[in-house]
C-alpha cells in the first residue's frame, strides 16, 4: 500500500471549499421483511429466516410491507419532505451473489419522499440546515462472508458463505442535496447530521438505528473546489462509514487527501473508497470509469404506492416531538447552559437521564449521577455510558435514599460502586455493606461532644461567630463515624451545642 | 378405454361423482394413453404417476366417505412446466433448472390440488416460454398430433398437444404474447388468456411480468370455463392479481347466447400475409355469428401495427431482469465449480451452458433496450405504444362487446422451418400480442380446417378486461354451431396416433 499524501487541514481549507453529499441507509425495525413475511430478528441461524420470495426462487413474487411504507412516510414527514401522491418501485439491476434476484427492488425517479431539510445543531449551538434530496424505500441484500483470505476480504479467499437472513429487510435511503457552505466545519456538520438523523429515526420509533449493528450505514461523498468556483469538483464516495466519529474522520481525511492531490496539480479519480477505523484513512476501492448502468425500470411485479392524503396527514399529526426541539425544551426545563447540554448529549446520557427521572429521581440528581460518577466509570472502563451495569431505576433509588437523608453523597457513591461491582441493587448493597447514615442522636451527640472537647480552640472561634470554622469540627465527627453521619445534622448539632445560630 | 380418454372434463367429473367411473380408473386410462403415444408426441417432460394415482385415490376415498366433490374432482390435468410444484421437478423447458425440485407450490397448483384435480405431469414448452413452436425447449420439440412433423405451437405446445392427443382433458398454459392461444389454434383445441391479474402469477416462473398470464386449456369451451373458475381469483401473494370475483365464466359457457351482441372484426388483423384457408374459415365464423343473431361491424385499431415491435422491447427487457437470478448460486445448474474459478466465472459459465440461443438473444436484446441512453428510445417508446394500443381497445369496446380475428396468420408449419428465422417466428403472434399489451382477455377456439392443408384454424375472440365471461358466451355459441354443422367435434378428424 502506498502512503497517501495529505495536506494539513488548515492549508486545505485555505485553498478549497468542501462540498459533501451524505447517503444514509437505515434498516427499518419492522417485524417482517419488506416484501415477504419472514422475520427480521437479528442473530438467527444463517438462512433460517428465508422463504421463496426473499431467496428469489423462480416464480416467487413480492408484496409490499405496509408498515415499511408507513415508516418511510414518517421519516419523510419528519425530514420536512413532500410525500409522493403516487410512486413506484424500480429494479436496480446488477449481479452480486448475496443479492438473490440479481436486482434490488428499490425506487428510482419516483421516491416516496423528496425535497426536505433537517436542521442540525453544532457543538457551539449554531444551527446548520442540511437540505434533503430524497428518501426512498428499498430492500437490503444478504451477507457474504469470505473465508480463507486475509481479514475477510474477497481477495484471496478460498470460498464465500452466503446468509440471506438480511436479504429483503426494509431499508430507507436518505440522500442529502450537496452540502455547501460548511467550510472548515464540513466534517463536523457531517457528524452532526448523522447524529441528528439517528436521533430522529429513534424518536420516530421506526428503527433502533444502531450503527454498530449495521442498522444505520453512511456513505460520505466529498469533493473540493477552489474558493470562488461554482462548479463542483470530482467526488470520491467513501462507503459504509459506520460510526459518528468515523463520519467526521472520513470527511476530514478526504478533505486533506483531495487537497493534496489537487494542490500538486493532480486530478481526483471518481471512485469508491473504503474507510479504515484503525487510522481514520480511506483507500481506493472500485474505480468508476463511467457511471454504473443499473438499467432501472419500474418493478412490474408491484403495483404503485399511492398513499391516501388522509393517511399521510394522520401520520403527520402523530409525529413525536422532534429531537432537536425536545432537547431545547429539556435544556430550558433543567435550566442548564448550552455546553452542559452538549456534554450530556456527547456522553450519550440524555435517554438515561430521562429514564432515571421517569423512575422518580429529580432532574438535577439524575444528571449529577450520570454525568459524574457513572460517566467517569464508563470512561475508565472504556464502554458506552449505556453499557455501564446499572439501571436508571437503580440510580433513581440511590437518589431517593439521598433525598430521604438515608445516604449522604459519600455513602451514595459507595452504594453505586457496589452496584457496579455486581453486589446487587442499591438496597442490597446498603444492607450488605452497612452503609446507613448514623441517625442515632445519642451516638451522634456523643461524637460531637468528643470533637468539641478535643478542639477547644476551634470551638471558641465558632462561639465567637466564625461559622466557617465549623467545617473542621464536622470533619472530625464524620471521621469518627466513618462517614456514616448526615453532615447536615452534624452541623446543626455542633452549632446547637455551642449556642450559635446557624 | 378409448371412451374414458375422449370424455370431456365436465363429463368425466360427472361420471366420477355418480360412481360410474372411479378417479383411479380415469387416471390410469390417461397414464396408459400417455405411455402409448407420448413417445411420438413428446407432450410431457415429467410424468408424476405416483402423485396422480395418490390424488385419484384420495378423490375416490372422499366420495366413498360421502364428502362433497368439486366440479373438477378426479379430472386429470397436464400442467405446463412453468408452474412450481412442491416435490415435483420444474424446468421451464430449460437446462438451467434441470433437476430443480421446487420447495413450494404455485398458487394455481395449490388451487388445483384443493379442487381435487389430478395432476398427471408437467408439459413441454419453449424455454422460459420464449417461442411459438416449442422447438426452443432444451428437451426436444413436441409434435403436433394432427401431423407429428409440424409444430404444436408455443410456448405451450406440450399442453395443447396433450389435449389433442387425448393424454389429458385439461391442461394449463401461460400466455405472454400468445403462448396459450396460438398452440390452441394450431392443434384444434381451446385456450384462454384471462384478463391480466385474473389468475395468480405466484409460483409461475416469470418471463415478462407485466404480460405473463396463466390460463386454461381444454378441448371444449365449457371445460375451459370450469378450469378458469378453479384457478382464477384474487391472491394476496400476487400484488398484481385483481381483487374481484372471477367473472361468471361457467354460466356464460353454458348459455352460449349471442343474440343482440355487437361483434367487431379487427381490420388490422387480417388480409395480406394471411393464409387463404385461415381467412376463409375466419370469414365463415363471422357469418356463423351473424347467423346466431349477433351484429357484426368492422373496427379499426390503427396502433396494432406497432404491437409486435413494442412487445419485442418490453418482453425482452423484463426477461433480462427476471432471468438474472439464474446465477448458479442457490439452485439449478452449476457449471465450472472446480475450486479454481470465481463466483462470477461460475455464473458466466452456467448461463452460457444453461440458456438456449433464443433466451440469450432476448436477454441481450432486453439488456440493451434498458441501458441508459437507450431506455427512452426503446423501453420508454414501447410503453407509449402500449398506452396507444390500450386506447384502441377502449375505443373499440365503446362500440362492440367483443372483437374477433384469426388467432394466427397460418396453420401449423413444419418443425424446423423457422428455427433460423426469428423474425418469421415472431410474426406468428401478430394477432395475439396486442391483447397481452393491453391486459385484456382472449380465447382461441377451433373454427375448421384450412382447405389447402387440412390443418386446424383458430378463431380469436377478445373481450375487455374483467369481461372474460363474454369470451365463453361467444365461444360456446360458435362451438355449438360448428359441432352442429360438422356433426362432431373438430378433433374427431385428427388422424389416429
Ligand atoms: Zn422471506
Amino acid at each position: 500500500m502506498t502512503v497517501t499524501e495529505l495536506l494539513s487541514y488548515e492549508d486545505a481549507l485555505a485553498a478549497y471549499d468542501p462540498v459533501m453529499g451524505l447517503e444514509v441507509h437505515v434498516e427499518l425495525g419492522t417485524r417482517t421483511k419488506m416484501f415477504c413475511g419472514c422475520s427480521t430478528e437479528l442473530g438467527a441461524e444463517p438462512n433460517s429466516q428465508v422463504c421463496p420470495t426473499c431467496l428469489g426462487l423462480p416464480g416467487s413474487l413480492p408484496v409490499v410491507n405496509r408498515t415499511g411504507v408507513e415508516s418511510a412516510i414518517k421519516i419523510g414527514l419528519a425530514l420536512n419532505c413532500e410525500i409522493a401522491q403516487w410512486c413506484r418501485f424500480a429494479r436496480k439491476n446488477y449481479f452480486y451473489p448475496d443479492m438473490p434476484k440479481n436486482f434490488q427492488t428499490s425506487q428510482y425517479d419516483e421516491p416516496i419522499a423528496y425535497n426536505g431539510y433537517l436542521d442540525v445543531a453544532l457543538e457551539d449551538g449554531e444551527v446548520f440546515r442540511v437540505e434533503i434530496e430524497r428518501a426512498h424505500m428499498e430492500e437490503d441484500t444478504g451477507k457474504s462472508t469470505h473465508v480463507g483470505g486475509a481479514t475477510g476480504r474477497i481477495h484471496g479467499a478460498s470460498h464465500s458463505l452466503l446468509d440471506y437472513n438480511r436479504a429483503g429487510i426494509p431499508l430507507i435511503e436518505i440522500v442529502t442535496k450537496p452540502i455547501e457552505g460548511a467550510g472548515a466545519r464540513a466534517p463536523e456538520v457531517a457528524r452532526a447530521y448523522v447524529a441528528e438523523l439517528r436521533e430522529l429515526i429513534k424518536a420516530l420509533g421506526v428503527s433502533e438505528a444502531r450503527m454498530e449493528m449495521g442498522q444505520m450505514r453512511c456513505d460520505v461523498n466529498l469533493s473540493l473546489r477552489p474558493h470562488g468556483q461554482k462548479t463542483f469538483g470530482t467526488r470520491s464516495e467513501t462507503k459504509n462509514v459506520n460510526s459518528l466519529r468515523s463520519v467526521e474522520r472520513a470527511a476530514r481525511f478526504e478533505v486533506q487527501r483531495h487537497a493534496a492531490v489537487l494542490s500538486s496539480g493532480g486530478t481526483i479519480v471518481q471512485e469508491t473508497r473504503h474507510f479504515h477505523e484503525e487510522d481514520g484513512s480511506t483507500t481506493s476501492g472500485r474505480i468508476k470509469e463511467e457511471a454504473e448502468d443499473y438499467r432501472y425500470f419500474p418493478e412490474p411485479d408491484l403495483v404503485p404506492v399511492a398513499p391516501p392524503r388522509e393517511w399521510v396527514e394522520e401520520l403527520r399529526a402523530g409525529l413525536p416531538e422532534l429531537p432537536r426541539l425536545r432537547r431545547k425544551r429539556l435544556q430550558e426545563e433543567w435550566g442548564i447552559a448550552d455546553h452542559e447540554m452538549q456534554s450530556v448529549l456527547n456522553a450519550g446520557a440524555l435517554d438515561l437521564i430521562l429514564a432515571t427521572i421517569a423512575e422518580g429521581a429529580d432532574a438535577t440528581a439524575a444528571r449529577k449521577w450520570w454525568m459524574g460518577e457513572l460517566a467517569r466509570h464508563a470512561n475508565e472502563s472504556g464502554v458506552e455510558l449505556a453499557a455501564v451495569p446499572i439501571t436508571p431505576a437503580q440510580v433513581a433509588r440511590v437518589a431517593a435514599l439521598v433525598a430521604a437523608g438515608d445516604l449522604n453523597d459519600k455513602l451514595a457513591r459507595q452504594v453505586i460502586e457496589g452496584v457496579l461491582a455486581g453486589e446487587g441493587g442499591p438496597d442490597e448493597v446498603v444492607d450488605a455493606r452497612g452503609l446507613k447514615v448514623v441517625s442515632d442522636e445519642g451516638a451522634l451527640g456523643a461524637a460531637v461532644d468528643d470533637a468539641i472537647a478535643a478542639n477547644g480552640a476551634i470551638a471558641d472561634k465558632i462561639r465567637g461567630g466564625n461559622l466557617a470554622a465549623a467545617g473542621a469540627l464536622i470533619g472530625a465527627v464524620m471521621k469518627a463515624t466513618r462517614g456514616q453521619a448526615d453532615a447536615k445534622r452534624v452541623r446543626e448539632l455542633v452549632l446547637e451545642k455551642l449556642g450559635v445560630q446557624g | 378405454m378409448t371412451e374414458i380418454i375422449k370424455l370431456t372434463a365436465a363429463q368425466t367429473a360427472e361420471k366420477i361423482a355418480s360412481g360410474e367411473l372411479t378417479a383411479v380408473e380415469v387416471a390410469e386410462a390417461h397414464l396408459a394413453r400417455i405411455e402409448a403415444v407420448d413417445e411420438k408426441v413428446h407432450a410431457f417432460l415429467h410424468i408424476d404417476r405416483e402423485g396422480a394415482l395418490a390424488q385419484a385415490r384420495a378423490v375416490d376415498a372422499k366420495r366413498a366417505a360421502g364428502e362433497p366433490l368439486g366440479p373438477l374432482a378426479g379430472v386429470p390435468l397436464a400442467m405446463k412446466d412453468i408452474f412450481t410444484t412442491e416435490g415435483v421437478p420444474t424446468t421451464v423447458g430449460s437446462k438451467i433448472l434441470e433437476g430443480w425440485i421446487p420447495p413450494y407450490d404455485s398458487t394455481v397448483t395449490r388451487k388445483l390440488k384443493a379442487a381435487d384435480v389430478v395432476i398427471l405431469g408437467k408439459t413441454n414448452m419453449d424455454e422460459f416460454a420464449m417461442g411459438s413452436s416449442t422447438e426452443n425447449s432444451a428437451y426436444g420439440p413436441t409434435g403436433n398430433p394432427w401431423d407429428l412433423t409440424r409444430i404444436p405451437g408455443g410456448s405451450g405446445g406440450g399442453s395443447a398437444a396433450a389435449l389433442a392427443a387425448y393424454e389429458a382433458p385439461l391442461a394449463l398454459g401461460t400466455d405472454t404474447g400468445g403462448s396459450i392461444r396460438q398452440p390452441a389454434a394450431v392443434t384444434g383445441t381451446v385456450g384462454v388468456k384471462p384478463t391480466y391479474g385474473g389468475v395468480s402469477r405466484y409460483g409461475m416462473v416469470a418471463f415478462s411480468s407485466s404480460l405473463d398470464q396463466g390460463g386454461p386449456c381444454a378441448r371444449t369451451v365449457l371445460d375451459a370455463a370450469l378450469l378458469h373458475e378453479a384457478i382464477g381469483g384474487h391472491d394476496p401473494l400476487d400484488s398484481t392479481s385483481i381483487d374481484a370475483p372471477v367473472p361468471p365464466v361457467v354460466e356464460a359457457a353454458r348459455s352460449g347466447d349471442v343474440r343482440g351482441m355487437r361483434i367487431g372484426v379487427v381490420k388490422e388483423l387480417g388480409g395480406e400475409g394471411y393464409q387463404p384457408g385461415v381467412v376463409q374459415r375466419f370469414e365463415e365464423s363471422v357469418e356463423v355469428l351473424r347467423g346466431l343473431g349477433a351484429e357484426v361491424v368492422e373496427i379499426s385499431c390503427p396502433s396494432f401495427v406497432y404491437a409486435l415491435a413494442a412487445y419485442y422491447l418490453i418482453a425482452p427487457s423484463e426477461c433480462s431482469s427476471n432471468l438474472a437470478r439464474f446465477d448458479a448460486m442457490r439452485y439449478g445448474l452449476r457449471v465450472g465449480d472446480d475450486g479454481t474459478k470465481s463466483a462470477e466465472e461460475v455464473t458466466a459459465l452456467t448461463r452460457e451452458a444453461g440458456f438456449g440461443p433464443e433466451v440469450k438473444r432476448r436477454i441481450i436484446l432486453g439488456t440493451y433496450a434498458l441501458s441508459s441512453g437507450y431506455y427512452d428510445a426503446y423501453y420508454g417508446s414501447a410503453q407509449k405504444v402500449r398506452t396507444l394500443i390500450t386506447r384502441d381497445f377502449e375505443k373499440a369496446f365503446e362500440q362492440v362487446d367483443v372483437l374477433v380475428s384469426p388467432t394466427t396468420p397460418t396453420t401449423a408449419f413444419p418443425l424446423g422451418e423457422r428455427v433460423d428465422d426469428p423474425l418469421a417466428m415472431y410474426l406468428v403472434d401478430l394477432c395475439t400480442i396486442p391483447v397481452n399489451l393491453a391486459g385484456n382477455a382472449a380465447m382461441s377456439l377451433p373454427c375448421g380446417l384450412a382447405p389447402e392443408d387440412g390443418l386446424p384454424v383458430g378463431l380469436q375472440i377478445i373481450a375487455p378486461a374483467l369481461k372474460d365471461d363474454r369470451l365463453y358466451r361467444v365461444g360456446a355459441a360458435v362451438e355449438a354451431a360448428f359441432v352442429k354443422k360438422w356433426g362432431h367435434a373438430l378433433l374427431e378428424e385428427a388422424p389416429q396416433l
